[in-house]
């Protein structure tokens, strides 16, 4: 099914079409990932692929148009190289160890102690959360430092425009423009924080973590902006406000490991954070989730307004 | 031979899949379709981490009193952390398309490789005035 809706994205022409189909994709993805029993990854695809990418996609439709011409070499050429790399790959998986089995290469190496001592060391039942907040809390700081990287490479790249756009007052005195939308959404978006929030702070129990519940968030405003137009939402929360918060949220991850240094313990090493050892990686996990969802939130924002602004300039 | 069908079966999906994504990459000219070709690609990477974690019959790393087997943590979080990673840089790809759009007035790639052609012609024959 994943295999047919890709073939059915490549072999369309009208890229809105493309756009819808994709985030099928993503969500029968993230289904698979359920049944393969990573439900960290699946919430985080079910947010990020049909959520946020499908309307940065559809962001940039408005922008550059939304058909596409047919190429104008033939499809032989570059089906031959794709047939000619697959088969390669095929012939390499023949060594490949069985899907499934306990005993494969990749699960002798660090898992099995992630799997058995995690749950005392780190005192959390979520032991993707302990491998990602504390075991390897080093490169999860990497991936917070890119997010922020992408964000300032899209406001140096598109930026966003701040100034209101000159309007007729009567819009705001009479009723809403779209009633039942506006009104549905601002029953929902309340809803989406709380969960957000909800996924946030459980993550260290459930299914859950900084990186879920900053997307979600950030769809919560992302509604927001859709049904109210921009200028309700800067004034909603403005990004002047939104900037120095997504370099927060990163100063407080490296900063938790510089508090740690200070305190005599290693870079993001959180036992030292408090007379027992557990308590305290309990506290820098938090901390640093806290700075993950921070960034990840304000950083989604500032795309989708840099998107949406440019669109609305061009329209 | 049936039983090794099913054995390296993900990893055939996975290889459609990416196979999939590298055709969209190489054989369309729209870059926001060569875009999208890229994040084919990529969750078929993201599929493949994945399905390499699963331990038959074992459950999700979320640890509980009367569970032993447990699939595999360590690719999760690699991969949970690339999606969000993807779809930042996904989003840095397209704000450098709204760019192209602005500059050439097209998203066609061979417009702009033979606009920059024309470009370089005419500076050359300006070049070769003076």
């Amino acid at each position: 099914m994943l295999a047919a809706t890709a073939i059915a994205v490549i072999r369309q022409h009208s890229l809105f079409a493309i756009v819808m189909l994709f985030g099928i994709y993503s969500l029968l993805s993230a289904s698979i990932f359920v049944v393969l029993d990573a439900v960290d990854v699946a919430f985080t695809e079910a947010a990020v692929g049909a959520g946020i990418s499908t309307m940065l996609m559809l962001g940039t439709l408005v922008i550059t148009g939304h058909h596409e011409r047919t190429p104008k070499h033939g499809p032989v050429l570059p089906l031959v190289v794709v047939m000619l790399t697959g088969a390669v790959l095929v012939w390499g998986t023949l060594d490949m160890p069985p899907f499934g089995a306990a005993d494969n290469p990749v699960h002798q190496h660090v898992a099995p102690r992630y799997i058995e001592d995690s749950p005392q060391e780190v005192g959390i039942p979520n032991m993707v959360t302990s491998v990602l907040a504390s075991y390897r809390a080093y490169d999860t700081m990497g991936e917070v430092i890119v997010v922020f990287a992408a964000l300032v490479g899209v406001l140096a790249l598109i930026g966003i425009r701040e100034q209101k756009s000159p309007r007729p007052v009567s819009t705001t005195d009479d009723k809403p423009p779209r009633p039942v939308l506006q009104v549905m959404a601002k029953l929902l978006i309340p809803y989406i924080m709380i969960f957000a929030l909800y996924v946030q702070f459980h993550g260290e129990y459930g299914p859950g973590g900084g990186f879920q519940a900053g997307v979600i968030f950030a769809s919560a405003i992302i509604l927001y902006v859709l049904t109210f137009g921009l200028d309700d939402a800067y004034a909603l929360v403005a990004p002047s406000v939104l900037r120095p918060l997504a370099a927060l949220g990163v100063l407080l991850y490296g900063g938790t490991g510089v508090v740690t240094m200070l305190m005599g313990g290693t870079f993001l090493n959180y036992s030292v954070l408090a007379d027992d050892p557990v308590q305290g990686q309990l506290y820098g996990i938090i901390a640093i989730e806290f700075g993950v969802g921070l960034t990840v939130a304000t950083v989604m924002m500032l795309i989708f307004y840099a998107f949406i602004s440019r669109g609305e300039k061009a329209a | 031979m049936m039983l090794d069908f099913f054995d390296l079966y993900n990893y055939w999906v996975v290889i459609f899949l990416m196979m999939a994504g590298f055709y969209t990459l190489i054989a369309y000219d729209n870059l926001i379709k060569k875009i999208i070709g890229l994040n084919i690609f990529q969750s078929a990477v993201f599929m493949l981490y994945i399905s390499v974690g699963k331990v038959s019959g074992g459950s999700e790393p979320i640890a509980a009193d009367n569970i032993e087997l447990y699939s595999n943590p360590l690719p999760h979080v690699l991969i949970l952390t690339a999606i969000v990673v993807g779809v930042a840089t996904t989003a840095l790809g397209l704000a450098l398309t709204i760019r192209i759009k602005e500059a050439y007035g097209t998203i066609n790639e061979n417009d702009i490789v033979q606009m920059n052609r024309d470009a370089e012609a005419e500076k050359a024959q300006e070049w070769g005035r003076e």
